[in-house]
């Protein structure tokens, strides 16, 4: 889950990292009460999770309460490349007489964590690393032994910061791990890192990433999901604990397994280039075990979403047989109906794998009009893309 | 021979008494795996009937070894004490830890690796939130189907389940010698790298297929690999092309991130090292079939 700017602040704030005073603001009468509170010049921005944003015209600098009120107001529900404007983060200004970078991150091809430190921040980190790739200082961390004070002054040197920050620097590198690791984050970003005319460091943005997988272990971290930001449809199914991501086509897609289903939606994108472009409407893994209750919420979330106009129903038996899917996708469709929701999409039905004939016989037994049956993947992908190019 | 995983590999199972534990016990007694004990500190000492083979619970992965002389366990142990699991399993120096779990926190997996790495990498991981290893015919570590394909001379390396399920039940009338599942999540112990050089040393394996999909660049570190070390062909097949960037799907791993981890960026490093790769799953059934026969 990657954290709105204002969160990452307050998530520094908490682990004692020097960062600036501030508040969020959802409307303009918030925004003037934060300006209020913290007095003269301020700056306002808006709170996306999309870069670019200040060239959008979505960072402003205000002097004095009115006119902060007045860039709050219209950042407030401005579009930046597609992003509703929903929050403005306002804080105190510092002047900037250097810019530096610093991150942790996790480092997959090594199987641990990375320190990326330079001394040119302010900019994108890739940008620096291919126009001046000597000024970007990357230092492997052992997951167990961490960030202490001595690994911190390697960092410093590694990224040569100047002397006169290097302490400050040591202290931050150290706090910023704490944080990494007591947060779970596997991204904490630090751009810019910067020294103010008086020598001092703060961190003026907050980029930080946390592992869903951990957020058994951090009921706190609750408060950081936003609600208003989620597609309401994957917001059902994450209620009804499936792996539901809502894209833009019209194939509404079923599968079991990520792997599967990651396939499933190529190879429907593939067929739909011979039916005007019809893309799948989402991605929808069911898992392994997959009951008809869990089959018919599958269904229920993916029938939910109007530009759905036909739905595939792609099923490799591994551990589940494909007699008791066949059975799944007949009670789904009984349970739909017994609750009032007429279902009146078609679906296409691959089953192969595990008890695949036995599976494939009940359907046909059932003779169920709006389930068509195909034997390959790549035969039902191009029915799907068929009945939902007919459909739209 | 296969690889990691044979017919004379000693079984046990982490997190026997759990429910999938249990139900995975049976089915690996069932595909013929010589499962001889399980572990649960609670359950020590007690003796559990899995469809009518008797099978001892030790307290610890160690005792078990020492008691059975088990060389491989499959974990089956819930998120938050998987850490726990694999750190014992490590210390108990047991050659092969396979752990099944989805869901571990990548700074507990990033943690149990760091800890192999000290003990000087004698336990190899397989995993986590992976289906495990099976050598059709011999044994089966973990939650593949045993009853899809039998031997065969195919060795197939994989981040996904039910790819690895597909392309093993297109090509059953040929065979395998390894499937071995190496998981979806961002850090996992046994790569592509290490099955593809495992497999190009197997002399009862003559082709492999590779499955990857999008996220990180295991795919493209794997091109490099083959184009210096195996000499066997490659067929690969890579899951996700029309996938958005910044949207997770279904693996914690997969992601775009960037201008990193696209498909095309694997398919174009895979075919620069002579690897044929298929559109979809059929089409990458047909090359292998096209090699094999």
């Amino acid at each position: 889950m990657d954290l709105y700017e204002y969160q990452g602040r307050e998530l520094f704030e908490r682990h004692g990292l020097p960062v600036l005073s501030g508040g969020v603001a959802t409307t303009p009468e918030e925004a003037r009460a934060i300006a209020d509170r913290l007095g003269g010049r301020v700056v306002v921005k808006a709170q996306v999770k999309v870069g670019g944003r200040g060239k959008a015209g979505g960072v402003k600098l205000a002097e004095g309460t009115d006119e902060a009120t007045a860039r709050a107001t219209d950042i407030l529900g401005m579009d930046i490349k597609g992003h509703t404007v929903h929050k403005v983060m306002l804080t105190v200004t510092a002047d900037i007489a250097e810019e530096y970078y610093l991150s942790y991150l996790l480092d997959r091809a090594n199987r641990t964590f990375l320190c990326i430190a330079s001394v040119a921040g302010g900019m994108e980190i890739e940008t620096v690393a291919d126009t001046d790739p000597d000024k970007v200082a990357k230092i492997a961390i052992d997951a167990i032994q961490g960030v202490d004070e001595a690994k911190a002054r390697e960092i410093v040197a590694a990224a040569k910061f100047p002397a006169e920050v290097a302490e400050q620097i040591v202290d931050i590198a150290q706090k910023l791990w704490v944080a990494f690791i007591a947060e779970d984050a596997t991204l904490v970003e630090v751009n810019p890192l910067a020294r103010t005319p008086e020598g001092k460091v703060l961190c003026l943005d907050a980029k930080v990433t946390l592992d869903e997988n951990a957020h058994f272990r951090h009921q706190d971290q609750e408060g950081f999901v936003d609600a208003a930001s989620i597609d309401p449809l994957e917001q059902a199914a994450k209620e009804k604990n499936l792996n539901y991501v809502k894209l833009d086509g019209s194939v509404g897609i079923i599968g079991n397994g990520a792997g599967l289903v990651m396939s499933t939606l190529d190879v429907v994108a593939y067929a739909g280039e011979n039916h005007g472009g019809v893309k799948p409407a989402n991605f929808l893994d069911i898992g392994g075990g997959a009951s008809a209750q869990v089959m018919a919420n599958g269904l229920e979330i993916v029938l939910s979403d109007p530009a759905v106009k036909s739905v595939f129903v792609n099923v490799f038996g591994g551990i589940t047989a494909c007699d008791a899917v066949a059975n799944g996708i007949l009670q789904a469709l009984q349970l739909l109906a017994d609750k009032g929701e007429q279902v009146t999409k078609p679906l296409v039905v691959r089953l192969d794998g595990n008890n695949a004939e036995a599976g494939r016989a009940i359907l046909d037994s059932a003779a169920n009009p709006l389930v068509e049956r195909v034997d390959t993947m790549d035969g039902a992908a191009a029915r799907a893309a068929e009945l939902a190019a007919v459909g739209n | 021979m296969a690889i990691w995983l044979t017919k004379d590999s000693k079984v046990i199972v982490q997190g026997i008494t759990g429910s999938e534990g249990t139900k995975h016990t049976k089915r690996m007694l069932a595909a013929g795996t010589n499962v001889v004990g399980g572990t649960n500190p609670k359950k020590a000492g007690q003796t559990l009937d899995f469809d009518g083979t008797e099978l001892p619970v030790f307290g610890t992965v160690k005792e078990a070894m020492e008691k059975t002389g088990a060389d491989v366990t499959v974990i089956f142990v819930p998120p938050a004490f998987s850490k726990a699991a694999v750190v014992e399993a490590i210390d108990a120096e047991i050659g092969l830890a396979i752990v099944i779990t989805e869901g571990i926190p990548v700074h507990d997996s990033a943690a149990f690796w760091a800890h192999n790495v000290a003990k000087g990498e004698k336990t190899r991981i397989i995993g986590p939130n992976c289906p495990g290893i099976a050598s059709p015919g011999q044994s089966n570590a973990g939650i593949i189907p045993g009853d899809i394909t039998g031997s065969g001379r195919i060795g197939l390396v994989s981040k996904s389940g039910t790819l690895t399920y597909q392309l093993m039940y297109e090509l059953r009338d040929i065979g395998f010698s390894t499937a071995v599942g190496i998981g979806g999540d961002p850090v996992i112990g046994t790569t592509h790298i290490d099955a593809l050089k495992a497999f190009q040393d197997d002399p009862d394996t003559d082709a492999i297929v590779m499955i990857g999909e999008i996220g990180g660049d295991a795919e493209e570190r794997a091109a490099d690999f083959i184009k210096e070390y195996v000499t066997k062909p490659v067929v690969g097949y890579i899951a996700g092309f029309t996938a958005p960037p910044g949207k997770t799907m279904g693996h914690a791993g997969a992601i775009i991130s960037g201008s990193a981890g696209t498909a095309d960026a694997k398919k174009v490093a895979l075919e620069a090292a002579g690897v044929k790769v298929g559109k979809t799953p059929s089409e990458t059934a047909r090359l292998m079939r096209e090699i094999m026969s």
